[in-house]
């Protein structure tokens, strides 16, 4: 049965996202989507999708949600606190939501965008393609209270909820990079300069992209000003004009002139991307073949996640209701207690 | 930098792990711009196996792959192969698709026209018949939704882009630098020079047609009063501006 998804509240940066667009860069409009796509792989294997699905993209505050059918629900990405009519719900997992129940998801505690997917997607309607909301291009909107959007049915609502195992994306790190293009536009000087900052990444940032703080001197190529402008990518490692650096994200433009020094390989693009303001962020230059032999497409990956999700262990201290549930079967009329 | 590309023989660079650059120059160029489109419409109509998403820039063609279905040597050697098939810069002059969009000038509507034409050392009535005499193709779309590069412009147009940026041209708005026009998608900052106005959205979230330019239209800009352009303006429904397309066999 499908249903319909209420938001009570939302934080400043609610969307809906999905895989985003294809076919689009060349007329002017990046492919978006989420900013993590991990996390909407992620969900899928959760709640055992054969591909991912549109679902609540939240930067760093959640809201409150309801819904007026029983589904399933996954949480992933960046971890937020989230609780059940009261009941802490655990992340990186799958969960039932029953019809009514009030679904409260807080801040982040680590990292920057949390995903909440629903099994039966949000089933807007999709411009171009995409259900997913481009802020930049002014397509979709943020999502506020009191609005409602449609549910798809849950197609296997009694299926157990499953949990899933997720090394640590939300802190910053060490980042691998190729070379691009421009690349060599910088000197040998400043490439290893540039590898041996320690970036934190900046409070500006957003899906357009992640600025990148350092100390020192500026990030400065040979010929800056007279390269024509190119398409650019999410993961590019753009430098502006005052040569600091940018890492590119899903809503960024599709074509650009400032010099990029190299690009992020989209394994490690999540964990640039859901670094919280002031994560530490390094980056080390990989071969392009080293970059191809981690390469995993995404249809593979949500393959290889699904055989990874595992039925969730619930700690019987967290289920409100256990009184409600018959836990041993088998019962006797209890006279072997009476000599107590 | 390698030395520049010949129109047969593109560079061709991988620009992250699924992408790669086919570039006909490293500068702007129009002849190079020319082999870009014809190049980009020939992939277009056919895609090597393999490739995702073909968008075309001023002087370059990006192609994102999936590498599980294509190794990037091979369709390196499809591109070179389909590159050196023909001479992508004799494309026919004149045909394909014309836009005739009426715009007002100067004033209020082109609030930089006075000091564009100091900078080209003409009057305003003469910067205005020079744009109108040179009609433009559009060499890219980008930056902003459906937002047209346009260009070139003959060589006196090498005008610079302003160092202080407008905090905010209005969408729909005719500004020039460095021998191009660009008419935008959304309310901008920009160094480029506001000329002219027009009412013609280049993009259209809400149409079923929201992209209404392609790579390679020629658009002409038809100068109108400014009490007839407030007419078209006040009148427009559909993002068109008054704007008539005209197709060249």
């Amino acid at each position: 049965m499908s249903g319909q998804l209420g938001i009570h509240s939302a934080g400043p940066m609610v969307t809906v996202q999905d895989m985003g667009r294809s076919g689009t860069l060349g007329l002017g409009l990046s492919r978006g989507g989420a900013a993590d796509r991990l996390a909407l792989i992620e969900a899928a294997a959760l709640l055992g999708l054969s591909a991912p699905v549109a679902a609540i993209e939240m930067a760093g505050m959640g809201g409150v949600f309801s819904t007026d059918t029983p589904t399933r629900i996954a949480l992933t990405g960046a971890p937020m606190r989230a609780t059940l009519d009261g009941a802490t719900l655990d992340w990186h997992g799958a969960h039932l939501l029953p019809a009514g129940a009030r679904l409260d998801i807080g801040p982040v505690t680590r990292g920057a965008y949390g995903y909440l997917s629903f099994a039966g997607g949000i089933e807007t309607h999709p411009v171009l393609g995409s259900r997913a909301t481009h802020v930049n291009a002014g397509l979709g909107h943020r999502l506020s209270a009191g609005q409602t959007l449609p549910l798809g049915p849950d197609p296997a609502p009694d299926s157990p909820p499953k949990a899933l195992p997720v090394e640590d994306r939300f802190s910053g790190g060490e980042i691998r990079i190729i070379e691009g293009p421009q690349t060599r536009l910088y000197s040998g000087a400043i490439r290893s300069r540039f590898t041996e900052t320690g970036f934190r990444r900046s409070t500006h940032g957003n899906r357009q992209g992640v600025r990148l703080d350092f100390d020192g001197d500026p990030f400065t190529a040979e010929g800056q000003l007279g390269i024509v402008s190119d398409v650019i990518i999410p993961g590019d490692i753009q430098m502006t004009g005052d040569g600091i650096p940018f890492v590119l994200g899903p809503e960024c433009q599709t074509i650009g002139g400032y010099p990029r020094v190299g690009a992020v390989i989209p394994a490690d693009l999540p964990r640039v991307l859901q670094a919280a303001p002031q994560a530490p962020l390094g980056f080390r230059f990989i071969t392009r073949d080293e970059a191809d032999a981690v390469f995993t497409g995404e249809a593979t990956l949500l393959k290889r996640l699904r055989a990874a999700a595992r039925p969730r262990i619930r700690d019987p201290r967290d289920i409100a209701d256990l009184l409600g549930y018959q836990l041993i079967s088998g019962a006797t009329a209890g006279d072997e207690l009476k000599g107590d | 930098m390698s030395a520049d590309p010949r129109p047969d023989r593109p560079d061709i660079a991988p620009l992250g792990v699924d992408g790669l650059l086919v570039r006909f120059s490293t500068r702007l160029d129009d002849v190079a711009n020319r082999a870009v489109l014809d190049f980009a419409a020939d992939l277009d109509a056919d895609p090597p196996p393999g490739v995702v998403e073909i968008a075309s820039a001023l002087s370059s063609v990006y192609l994102r792959f999936d590498p599980e279905a294509v190794t990037r040597a091979d369709l390196v050697r499809t591109l070179h192969e389909r590159a050196s098939a023909r001479d992508w810069s004799a494309q026919a002059e004149g045909a394909g698709r014309h836009w005739h969009i009426p715009t007002a000038f100067g004033g209020d509507h082109g609030p930089q026209l006075a000091e564009t034409a100091a900078l080209l050392d003409m009057s305003e009535e003469q910067v205005v018949a020079d744009l109108v005499a040179h009609p433009v193709r559009v060499l890219a779309i980008g930056f902003a939704p459906g937002q047209p590069y346009l260009g070139m412009l003959p060589e006196r147009w090498d005008i610079p882009r302003l160092k202080d940026i407008t905090p905010s041209v209005p969408a729909s708005a005719l500004v020039v630098a460095v021998r191009q026009l660009i008419v935008f998608s959304a309310d901008t900052p920009t160094g480029w020079r506001h000329v002219g106005q027009t009412a013609f959205k280049p993009f259209r979230a809400e149409s079923d047609a929201p992209f209404p330019l392609r790579p390679g239209d020629v658009l002409h800009f038809d100068p109108v009063s400014h009490d007839e352009f407030d007419r078209i303006r006040t009148g427009d429904s559909d993002g068109s501006g008054g704007a008539r397309l005209e197709v060249q066999e």
